[in-house]
């Protein structure tokens, strides 16, 4: 339980960031050389790396779908990630996690121009400080780019938690633990489509309004990290507009 | 009825990526593009171009999927009665009948496939046919196909291959010329070189690779040109 | 699968090709590829090291567990090194239980350190008989582009060097956490892991992934040697490894490579990371 307040008088939460404010993110696209297609991102303390693989031949054959390309997510903490040293063996917690961040990317995904094929996307998450599957969905949409895999959109989430009695953005790890409640969201802007939603603790209706619309002005300010770190990476590698 | 286009929202050869909005009115789809209702969205990472009405992304990133024509160099890596199966860099293995390689038919009672190709080994094929509901069927019934008996095989990005073969083919027959090495580029980002020396065959893979990631560079083909000038042997 | 079957052109190539003393990505045989060592790089770790050897990388991770001692050895506490390879530091990776290419992994990384008695594991006793530290040196593979084995014994050496160890005590029947980190009972002995391919008749230090697809077989050897006193270098541990095979003067030439390529890894490390203890 909260010992000492996770918000100040003023305003300011115990990581020195305002309500409504994000942690400092950095997206890195292409980090990986066996992917088709691979992103980092550190999240304030949060470091994951997101590889996908396909689309590939599915293995076993008899899991092959004959009108589109089979999705598969698999969310993995490493043993050292979190404060107490993690059994490498996945945790009922992982297995969850995999199927809603599968579920959260595979509405973006042109999967009928791929029948029979698989498209893996590997998540490891090396430090873990709190939203970590918004972090990981972000970064995979990423990953999903790079690999050249067509989509409707880019996924972007982020999660909004109850603190002291208000409204927060980004939870970050102290927030999730010792907080009210979390809500994470994964959203496509230019669908509007809420891709993922989940929410434990208690919240009026009053407050899941507010934090809807907080969850969608923070997915686009993570949308925009996003655009801007793809640009920023292609752009390197392309500079310029010759004919080919 | 007289649709009146808005302007696109691009200039050409612009960096786009899934979900940019390129253009809302009538125009056409092309490859890499989406339709929702009037508005024409990018799928794919990559550079946006409008030809008439013809909006496309030129993909930066992507997986090779065969077209009926395409040259493509595989890997064999299965052997079944009267046919090898090939990797062809691509989501789709490659299907190669014994017909469409051995002059004669073959009769697998009597003859083991494996004699005359066998894992492991490459060949320089066609692709015949495919729909993504069957594998790619490929043939190497014509001139300069089969199996690769000399020199060495490299592995670019499948996307750059437009580039290393250049406009009407100017880039190859510059590296040809200046190198005197024997090159086929498979449409599936393989490249086959065969020089006089393994030095030789070095040398041409290095301008190569430096094509594939200078790919959407200007003034690439002269740059290349120095390059080979400069690191002649 | 298809990324298993080696192609015989690459072999052929490989081999003709060091004939003049040149490999496919333009190094000498005796060459390592470019070599980064990142420390802590994972804050929430006791200690950690993330090592990029040409394209491979490693992440090391070491974090501490009260646990019991072994029955033989009471009063020591105890070290356990594990690989974990995530599927998407290679497509022949599937995600499941380490498998048999891990377990070795791990297990050469852990001779290595452990033969050379580079930790005094009797200081990481809590309480004889009953409490001990375990410290578990994670070696997270998270991309494969050849030579694992050497990548994987510096990022774990790295990270344990770097490691502060938390300071714990006894008070009745229990073990109270002080929030204390003290260092790490080293004794200034540093093992270097080098690994040779042998393909056709040549040694290959530090081979890349399609030279590994090719190889005959490989060799690791561990040098240890104690700060930069060169009379105490020694052989700590060595695997061979894959189903070829070396012959007598092959070996002796490989152990010789390996000593002079752990001299220039070590001088390397120690410009990283204290290795006096």
């Amino acid at each position: 339980m909260a010992t000492e307040k996770l918000i100040s008088d003023d305003g300011i939460r115990n990581d020195g960031r305002k309500i409504d404010e994000l942690r400092e993110i950095k997206f890195d696209i292409g980090v990986l050389k066996n992917t088709d297609g691979s992103a980092y991102v550190e999240w304030g303390r949060t470091k994951i790396l997101v590889g996908v693989m396909g689309p590939r031949e599915s293995h076993p054959k008899h899991l092959a779908l004959a009108d589109k390309a089979r999705i598969d997510a698999f969310y993995r903490m490493a043993s050292f990630s979190v404060e107490e040293w993690k059994s490498p063996a996945p945790s009922r917690r992982e297995t969850e996690l995999s199927k809603v961040i599968r579920e959260a990317l595979s509405p973006a995904v042109f999967t009928e121009y791929f029948p029979r094929t698989s498209i893996d996307i590997f998540i490891e998450v090396l430090q873990a400080d709190g939203s970590t599957r918004c972090a990981a969905i972000s970064a995979a949409s990423l990953a999903l780019v790079d690999a050249g895999i067509p989509m409707r959109d880019l996924v972007a989430s982020i999660a909004v938690g109850k603190v002291d009695g208000q409204l927060v953005l980004d939870v970050q790890d102290k927030e999730d633990k010792e907080g009210e409640s979390d809500m994470p969201m994964a959203y496509m802007p230019s669908k509007n489509a809420v891709t993922l939603l989940q929410m434990d603790g208690q919240i009026t209706q009053e407050e899941f309004a507010r934090s809807i619309d907080m969850l969608k002005k923070g997915c686009l300010e993570v949308y925009r990290l996003q655009r801007d770190a793809i640009e920023a990476h292609f752009k390197v590698s392309e500079s310029s507009n010759e004919e080919a | 009825m007289r649709v009146v286009n808005i302007p696109v929202n691009f200039e050409q050869r612009q960096l786009v990526v899934p979900g940019t909005l390129l253009a809302e009115g009538r125009y056409q789809p092309g490859f890499n593009v989406y339709q929702d209702a009037d508005k024409y969205f990018a799928s794919i990472v990559g550079l946006a171009d409008l030809r008439n009405d013809l909006i496309s992304v030129i993909p930066l990133r992507g997986c090779y999927l065969p077209q009926p024509g395409d040259i493509v160099i595989g890997k064999v890596i299965e052997c079944i009665p009267t046919a090898w199966m090939l990797d062809i860099r691509s989501p789709y293995q490659g299907i190669l009948f014994a017909s469409e390689y051995l002059s004669k038919p073959l009769n697998p009672m009597r003859e083991d496939a494996r004699k005359y190709l066998d894992v492991g080994e490459m060949v320089i094929a066609s692709v015949i046919a495919f729909d993504r509901t069957r594998n790619p069927s490929l043939s190497c019934r014509d001139h300069n196909l089969g199996k690769i008996q000399k020199g060495t095989v490299i592995d670019v990005e499948a996307t750059r291959v437009p580039r290393i073969i250049g406009k009407k083919g100017s880039m190859i027959s510059m590296l040809k010329k200046e190198t005197n090495a024997q090159i086929m580029v498979g449409q599936n980002g393989r490249v086959w070189i065969s020089g006089k020396s393994r030095d030789d065959e070095a040398y041409v893979a290095a301008a190569i690779k430096k094509i594939a990631d200078e790919a959407h560079t200007s003034g690439l083909t002269d740059r290349i040109r120095e390059y080979l000038v400069s690191n002649r042997r | 699968m298809s990324a298993r079957i080696i192609p015989v052109v690459k072999r052929k190539q490989i081999i003709e090709l060091s004939d003049s003393g040149k490999r496919t990505d333009g190094r000498s045989l005796t060459d390592y590829r470019n070599i980064e060592i990142i420390i802590g790089d994972i804050d929430k770790a006791e200690g950690s090291a993330t090592v990029i050897l040409g394209g491979t990388r490693v992440t090391a991770g070491v974090k501490f567990e009260i646990g019991d001692p072994f029955p033989d050895t009471p009063n020591e506490g105890v070290m356990q090194v594990s690989a974990e390879f995530v599927p998407f530091a290679s497509p022949e990776f599937e995600p499941g239980k380490p498998d048999e290419t891990a377990v070795e992994l791990a297990r050469v990384v852990d001779r290595g350190l452990r033969e050379s008695k580079m930790l005094d594991t009797s200081k990481l006793c809590i309480e004889p008989g009953k409490r001990v530290w375990i410290c578990h040196v994670d070696l997270y593979i998270l991309d494969h582009c050849g030579n694992l084995i050497d990548t994987a014994a510096l990022a774990g050496l790295c990270a344990l060097l770097s490691a502060k160890m938390p300071e714990a005590k006894v008070k009745g029947d229990t073990v109270e956490l002080t929030g204390k980190k003290l260092p790490m009972p080293f004794s200034g002995i540093v093992p270097i892991n080098v690994t040779l391919a042998k393909i056709g008749d040549k040694l290959f230090a530090d081979p890349s992934f399609e030279e590994e697809e090719v190889l005959d077989c490989r060799l690791s050897v561990a040098f240890m040697q104690k700060g930069d006193d060169e009379k105490s270098l020694m052989l700590c541990a060595m695997q061979k490894g894959e189903a070829g095979y070396m012959t007598i003067e092959e070996v002796t030439r490989a152990v010789e490579l390996a000593k002079l390529k752990s001299q220039e890894l070590r001088s390397l490390v120690s410009s990283k990371v204290n290795i006096n203890g």
